[in-house]
């Protein structure tokens, strides 16, 4: 099994709000993230697709592909945008790295034609981020 | 969401990077002079050296659907800060962690006595812990021999 990793970047802004809290809860548990006019990040996202490479071609799948994929399905979507109020796939939820992360690899998966999706990692920050794996059979998801 | 998304549950891993810097001498007493010399070169040095270290801590867990988080950050943070950071920031391993009396203070066992501080916390499961010692060198441990 070989696993590919392509990188790309993009800029969006969020707030963390729970409608279901009180101010003060907001505040209390989102603490700055809660801003009313929200904030922003430049995220950082690898995308790791696993697979054997075909032996006619020598790759796991075609790079251009899924540089298409990424540019159609996740920076379109949601770069430059603002990511409470204009990406229908977070409606509704914190858009918290996880949730993000998650959300991707909701899109990604359905989407990799040739090997399969391993792990979606996101940075927010340089120092923080989220790795999101599909379920492995002993429940924890491989590394 | 397709129906196979709402049946397979993700598996979401948060990591948090941390900085901290100390000093370190390796040197072990059941070694001769020249043996320590010989397996630990200068960083036997006898006056010791130090490091800006970064520790990345990875949890894992259900994700909390009234925050969209694994763990609260704060708590994390405030975790790591009282049993990580106020332990080795600005220390000399050797002569003021106790875990470090009779052990050489490597960044290997410095990776595996941070993941016994921090498999503790009780908001969420550790699955790892990387420490980079510098840029160029790093080690990671999630338990087990």
């Amino acid at each position: 099994m070989v696993y590919l990793t392509r990188k790309i970047e993009f800029s969006a802004s969020h707030l963390y709000h729970n409608p279901a809290f009180s101010a003060e809860e907001n505040r209390r548990i989102f603490g700055k993230c809660n801003n009313p006019h929200g904030h922003g990040h430049n995220y950082v996202l690898e995308v790791t697709v696993a697979g054997e490479p075909d032996p006619a071609t020598g790759m796991v799948l075609d790079l251009k592909e899924l540089k298409d994929v990424l540019q159609r399905e996740i920076i379109e979507r949601m770069d430059h945008r603002f990511l409470n109020y204009e990406v229908p796939e977070l409606a509704g939820q914190i858009p918290t790295c996880e949730n993000i992360a998650t959300a991707i690899w909701k899109l990604l998966e359905p989407r990799i034609m040739k090997g399969s999706l391993h792990r979606v990692r996101l940075y927010e920050t340089p120092d923080l981020f989220v790795d999101c794996y599909g379920q492995s059979p002993n429940g924890r998801g491989a590394r | 969401m397709t129906a196979a998304n709402s049946v397979k549950p993700l598996h979401i891993v948060l990591t948090k990077r941390y900085r901290f810097a100390a000093s370190h001498r390796l040197h072990n007493p059941a070694f001769s002079e020249d043996e320590n010399w010989r397996v630990y070169g200068k960083c036997n040095n006898p006056y010791g050296h130090g490091h800006n270290y970064t520790v990345e801590v990875s949890v894992s867990g259900p994700v909390d659907p009234g925050t969209g988080m694994v763990t609260h950050l704060g708590e994390l943070d405030g975790f790591v800060e009282r049993e990580v950071l106020e332990v080795f920031d600005h220390r000399n391993l050797n002569e003021e962690v106790p875990a470090f009396r009779g052990r050489v203070p490597t960044t290997e066992n410095l990776c595996i006595e941070i993941y016994n501080r921090l498999r503790a916390f009780p908001s969420a499961h550790v699955e790892r812990i990387r420490v980079e010692e510098t840029g160029l060198n790093s080690f990671e441990y999630a338990g087990g021999a």
